[in-house]
């Protein structure tokens, strides 16, 4: 009897202490501001930079506060951004990477689009102050900006100014053409300047899209996608295979060293490995920490066979979202509008561009820029923006925007290795991508329809 | 006589095995019910728009070549890590039960590698097997062997299996280091006089062993299964293609990073089935064949 009055006691005592730690209150005190969180992807340095930012915005604020959260990389945060818009409690503004647009864009009902966004909040707002081919990017075929960009970089080239040097070629003229380019690679071979030539970063990034763009052919109908979900791959088309094959032709010939996917190629330019790298701008601040040589940058290669090239460069990086909620107020969506005004300035652009390697974003910020002489110091600093704004984008130069573009990356870097490693033919290659990646593509347009 | 504690109060046990019953039913439960539910619907990735499909997803999982070479590369990867670390396991459980000196400090170490995180064992073998950083890399390519797992499957594959087992062979180590221990002396000095060592192992050890050996069996298979998520995903990513993507990777690829809700569910839903149907025939066949 008694063992059994012991056993319930403690059974009681548990349960109490139980409830009393649910019953605590948490020590959320009220506020005086209205609070807006801010959910980002950006690893240090970078996402220092941009924390500094948000606490130079709160400073200059007394009725708003923005808090900024470190969610992981781009696809952690936005796999949280959706899990917690799916238990009603998403952030106010989420960064997002700009192959997530597409999905973004199709969910409405959870964003806000930042033209809707500045339109009832009453702010001041002209989307021609933005860089014509970041805005493309981020608006809807009729113009209105869905979402509000911030980091945006572009893809060039990075090379080994020592190796060039060491191999008999030029460096203040390096390639221009993918001529050029793969004879440089090769000499660099055989005067064993470096142990590879050139290698590729964010294959699909590097080699297909900016690829498009600055070959002027689309990498999927219906302008790549930007007129609407309907869209089919195109990248099984002449110069797409052309390109390929000549990747594969250079792999064989030991001038071109596949790296691996997303950004794992990288690793080889700083080493000195690669004398050659296609990544992107925001590249900077790797290069400038690990290199121990003296290094340059140029725009991509480009076939001087195609009459339709070169053309602009598309970008690459992220943009912020506003997300919606069940218990958003007008207050909070006027304290995001209020910070995107803020980031939007051309001080803080400006700032943010010289620190980062990432593109100015306005018009503004690139003219305050140049006119400070920074780009006479700093001539790389420039090459992106140049590169970015060559020409005015057409159809297959304005950006992109395909469903669940992640895991359409993902199988054209799938279909590249097989090709590689000569289980299939350029051509075969292309095929299965386009035919994998359409059924990605109508899977989307259903889920979303 | 045997005491027993009875408990007088009728809703007391309820109230003890509660917690018990709790955590299963929220975080067992719960989850499979909802793999269950979403593996028959299609829905876009923030739960906007749900639509009914009745078997569409798994239709299209298992018509889907990819999934099968994703089946095979689990079989393979499983069989061989089970193999591999069972059989090191017991290779070094073996000799550390001879006597030899410094055994304690041995079987310490042995055990170690269990306590490094599967992430952080890949990258320990990343920075012994990368072509150009690791020092087995690059001596492998200086004696001419073309090591380049990054594009090289086979390569790939082979490195996975070798990260995932060396991480397991601690466990089996000391499981089989104590089901060594507990064999009777007598029943060994006994047979000395008759068969050599290799002799004795077979007919006496290794029978004797079979419960332990039964028991890592099913924990090592699960381990291959389903624990060896973190080794894939820092050292290959799945790659090259698919060389190294086992089903699990596959089913976190699908839903994580393609925010296929529904195609993720119905393969969890075939991998649950798969478990179930495994972890049955074991008992029903092999524990048959076990001397406890």
């Amino acid at each position: 009897m008694l063992r059994t009055f012991r056993f319930t006691g403690l059974a009681m005592l548990a349960l109490v202490a139980l409830v009393a730690t649910a019953l605590v209150p948490s020590p959320a005190a009220a506020q005086q501001k209205v609070q807006v969180d801010f959910w980002h992807g950006l690893t240090q340095p970078l996402g220092g930079i941009l924390e500094q930012i948000v606490t130079d915005f709160n400073a200059s604020q007394t009725k708003y506060q923005v808090n900024a959260t470190f969610k992981g990389s781009y696809p952690e945060t936005m796999v949280g951004a959706i899990a917690a818009f799916r238990a009603g409690n998403a952030p106010h503004i989420v960064q997002m990477f700009e192959v997530g647009t597409a999905t973004m864009m199709a969910a409405r009902g959870a964003i806000k689009p930042v033209y809707q966004l500045m339109q009832e909040t009453g702010t001041p707002f002209d989307p021609k102050v933005y860089v014509p081919a970041i805005r493309g990017y981020y608006s809807t075929s009729d113009g209105r900006m869905m979402s509000m960009p911030f980091n945006s970089s572009t893809s060039i080239t990075w090379y080994n100014w020592d190796a060039f040097k060491k191999a008999g070629l030029d460096p203040t003229r390096p390639p221009r053409t993918w001529k050029q380019t793969r004879e440089a690679a090769k000499k660099i071979r055989e005067t064993n300047a470096a142990a590879c030539g050139i290698t590729v970063g964010w294959p699909t990034w590097t080699q297909f899209e900016q690829f498009g763009a600055i070959h002027d052919v689309p990498l999927a109908t219906r302008a790549n996608g930007l007129d609407g979900m309907d869209a089919e791959l195109r990248i099984n088309s002449v110069l797409y295979l052309r390109h390929v094959q000549t990747l594969i032709d250079m792999q064989k010939e030991g001038s071109f060293k596949y790296g691996g996917r997303d950004n794992a190629a990288e690793a080889l330019f700083p080493s000195g490995e690669c004398a050659m790298v296609h990544t992107s701008s925001a590249f900077r601040a790797r290069v400038m920490r690990e290199a121990k040589f003296q290094w340059g940058t140029t725009y991509l290669p480009f076939y001087d066979d195609v009459p339709t090239a070169p053309r602009n460069s598309i970008i690459g990086g992220a943009s912020f979202w506003v997300m919606t909620g069940p218990k958003r107020t007008a207050e909070e969506y006027k304290a995001v509008a209020e910070f995107f005004r803020y980031i939007s300035q051309t001080d803080v652009q400006a700032k943010w561009h010289m620190d980062t390697g990432y593109l100015p974003i306005t018009l503004a910020a690139y003219d305050k820029v140049k006119a400070s002489g920074f780009y006479e110091k700093n001539p790389d600093m420039e090459i992106p923006y140049k590169e970015l704004t060559l020409t005015e984008p057409t159809e297959n130069s304005r950006g992109l925007r395909l469903g669940n573009m992640p895991e359409i990356r993902n199988i054209i870097q799938e279909e590249l290795e097989k090709a590689f490693q000569g289980q299939e033919g350029a051509k075969q290659a292309m095929d299965n991508a386009v035919q994998r990646g359409n059924t990605v593509l109508r899977n989307f347009e259903r889920a979303n329809r | 006589m045997r005491r027993r504690v009875i408990f007088d109060n009728k809703f007391l046990p309820y109230l003890l095995v509660a917690p018990q019953l709790a955590v299963t039913l929220v975080f067992f439960f719960w989850p499979a019910a909802q793999a269950i539910y979403w593996s028959f619907m299609l829905q876009d990735p923030f739960g906007l728009r749900t639509q009914f499909v009745w078997f569409e997803n798994f239709t299209a999982v298992l018509t889907d070549p990819l999934y099968l070479g994703s089946a095979r590369v689990t079989v393979l990867f499983s069989t061989a890590v089970t193999l591999l670390s069972m059989g090191a396991g017991l290779l070094f459980a073996a000799m550390a039960d001879t006597r030899i000196r410094g055994a304690r400090a041995y079987q310490t170490l042995m055990t170690w590698p269990y306590a490094v995180a599967p992430a952080v064992a890949a990258v320990l073998w990343l920075f012994i097997f990368h072509p150009t950083i690791g020092i087995f890399g690059r001596a492998l390519l200086r004696i001419g062997i073309p090591w380049d797992y990054k594009l090289n499957g086979p390569q790939a594959l082979v490195l996975v299996i070798l990260a995932a087992s060396w991480k397991q062979v601690s466990y089996n180590f000391l499981f089989f280091l104590a089901g060594l221990q507990s064999i009777p002396k007598s029943v060994i000095e006994a047979a000395t006089l008759e068969a050599g060592p290799a002799r004795r192992f077979r007919s006496i050890v290794f029978p004797l062993l079979s419960p332990t050996t039964f028991f890592l069996l099913v924990v090592n298979i699960v381990y291959a299964f389903f624990d060896t998520f973190g080794v894939i995903h820092a050292l290959t990513g799945g790659g090259p293609a698919k060389a190294t993507e086992t089903l699990i990777y596959k089913v976190w690829t699908d839903g994580v990073i393609n925010l296929d809700l529904g195609s993720s569910s119905a393969q969890s839903v075939i991998l649950l089935i798969i478990v179930i149907t495994l972890t049955a025939l074991q008992f029903k066949y092999i524990e048959h064949k076990v001397h406890y």
